[in-house]
């Protein structure tokens, strides 16, 4: 369970985070949604402790994120992250980039390490393509990569901030496939999205962002479909209004 | 009555005495290449992660990048003199070239670290690693890709600058064709050869690093 409570956090004189209040119980997908800027990244990258916050607490099976005592090398293996950019290593193969952390973070065993690789590189649907360097995939391709990556760390939870963005329409849809797939095995995520489709399908509950508070939060058909904030009702207008249709129905 | 000097023409024993000079220019170049090169990785990191070491650093650096090779090599040889060190030519050059060395792979592996995107860094961290395996298994091999090409500069650079390491009494390859130059007159001659060996060994360093970095290219 992580548990997010109070959170304050400022990048110099810009307030980001006002006191967020979340809790994620496990097997729950949680999608984070508001405007650019609202502080759903910058929540993500304090969840495993990438920044650090100014007031407030995160526990992640009850240990503190940003206590200075906690070993947060050690808590970041139960977290996997992706991000928006692609990020696959580009001096390694897709292989290599899977194997280095179960080997150097994990210490196991060089064939043990690669034979993790393999599997979690099949799981996403890039068996084929171990010996190929990032700068050879697509970009779908580099973000199950980098999917791949993260979960052959055996996480207890997966942080997706913003994914698909960077994406070309086409591959949009390889990506939240998978996203689907580790679903539905029962993995607890967190994802931050402008995807209010995926968001709609897939999220246990949606909660929205806005001005670094949690405007809203409930079942995707609550906040989604009925919601009661002003503020969230405007959001969904102008989300509605983007191309994300016409390139859904492209996709499918 | 007419005087003449014995062996006043080029004999074969000046080829073998200039194969020694080139011999311990190679010597002279390699030792400073190593050392400069290994102190100027740790210089370079030290600037990269802390900005007193990089204040502390700055006027190494900015003094032997800027002050010419030769007065370095006289000042470094007259101070050490005066201060007793009794050390061999071979060590003044070693030192006075490898602290050029240091100072100018310091400012290229700090280039290099610097040129690392933030989110590869980010990535190696999210998945649990510390900062040192992420320099290691990260940053350390996408700078080392940046930074070979102007790195291999350098060293053609040291390689040439060693012929100044004369200067301090080193018999290096350069003061060996002068020796020569001024026994026998045979300028044109010893000149052009001292430059087509320079060549040769400057030449295959860069088609190696050539070669290399097609391999390493990302």
């Amino acid at each position: 369970m992580i548990r997010i409570s109070n959170v304050q956090k400022a990048f110099g004189s810009v307030i980001v985070l006002k006191g967020i209040d979340l809790t994620i119980e496990k097997g729950e997908l949680v999608c984070l949604i508001g405007a650019s800027g609202s502080g759903k990244s910058t929540l993500l990258q304090c969840i495993n402790g990438l920044e650090p916050i100014q007031g407030g607490e995160i526990l992640v099976d009850g240990i503190s994120v940003h206590d200075p005592k906690t070993d947060i090398n050690k808590l970041r293996c139960k977290l996997g992250i992706v991000f928006q950019q692609y990020n696959a290593f580009p001096h390694l193969t897709a292989l290599e980039n899977v194997a280095l952390a179960p080997r150097v973070v994990a210490k196991r065993s060089r064939a043990e390490a690669r034979a993790l690789a393999q599997k979690h590189l099949e799981h996403v649907g890039l068996g084929d393509k171990g010996d190929s360097l990032p700068s050879q995939l697509s970009g779908g391709q580099q973000q199950r990569l980098a999917i791949a990556r993260a979960l052959a760390m055996e996480p207890s939870y997966m942080l997706f901030d913003e994914v698909t963005s960077a994406l070309d329409p086409e591959l949009v849809g390889e990506v939240l496939e998978t996203m689907r797939l580790l679903k539905s095995e029962g993995m607890t995520m967190v994802v931050v999205t402008h995807d209010i489709n995926f968001a709609r399908e897939s999220a246990d509950r949606v909660a929205f962002l806005c001005q670094g508070e949690v405007c809203e939060i409930g079942t995707a058909e609550e906040v989604i479909d009925h919601p009661r904030k002003e503020q969230t009702q405007k959001f969904l207008r102008r989300e509605k209004r983007t191309p994300l249709e016409i390139v859904k129905s492209s996709v499918a | 009555m007419q005087f003449s000097f014995a062996n006043q023409g080029l004999a074969w024993s000046d080829a073998y005495f200039l194969a020694q000079g080139l011999l311990n220019t190679v010597r002279l170049a390699a030792a400073a290449t190593l050392v400069g090169t290994l102190a100027g990785i740790v210089l370079g990191w030290l600037r990269t992660v802390s900005v007193t070491a990089r204040i502390a650093t700055a006027p190494f650096v900015d003094i032997i990048r800027s002050v010419p090779m030769i007065i370095q090599l006289i000042l470094a040889n007259s101070f050490l003199s005066i201060l007793g060190f009794g050390a061999s030519p071979f060590w003044f050059g070693t030192v006075a070239l490898g602290a050029w060395m240091s100072a100018v792979t310091a400012e290229v592996v700090r280039a290099g670290l610097l040129s690392v995107p933030l989110q590869y860094r980010k990535s190696a961290r999210s998945l649990g690693m510390t900062g040192y395996q992420e320099l290691l298994y990260i940053s350390l091999p996408l700078a080392f890709r940046t930074g070979l090409a102007p790195w291999i500069g350098l060293v053609l650079s040291l390689i040439k600058d060693s012929a100044l390491a004369g200067v301090v009494g080193y018999i290096e390859y350069m003061r060996s064709t002068q020796i020569l130059i001024t026994r026998t007159h045979e300028t044109w001659l010893l000149l052009m050869g001292a430059g087509l060996f320079y060549f040769l060994i400057c030449y295959p360093v860069s088609r190696y690093s050539r070669r290399l970095e097609r391999k390493v290219r990302v």
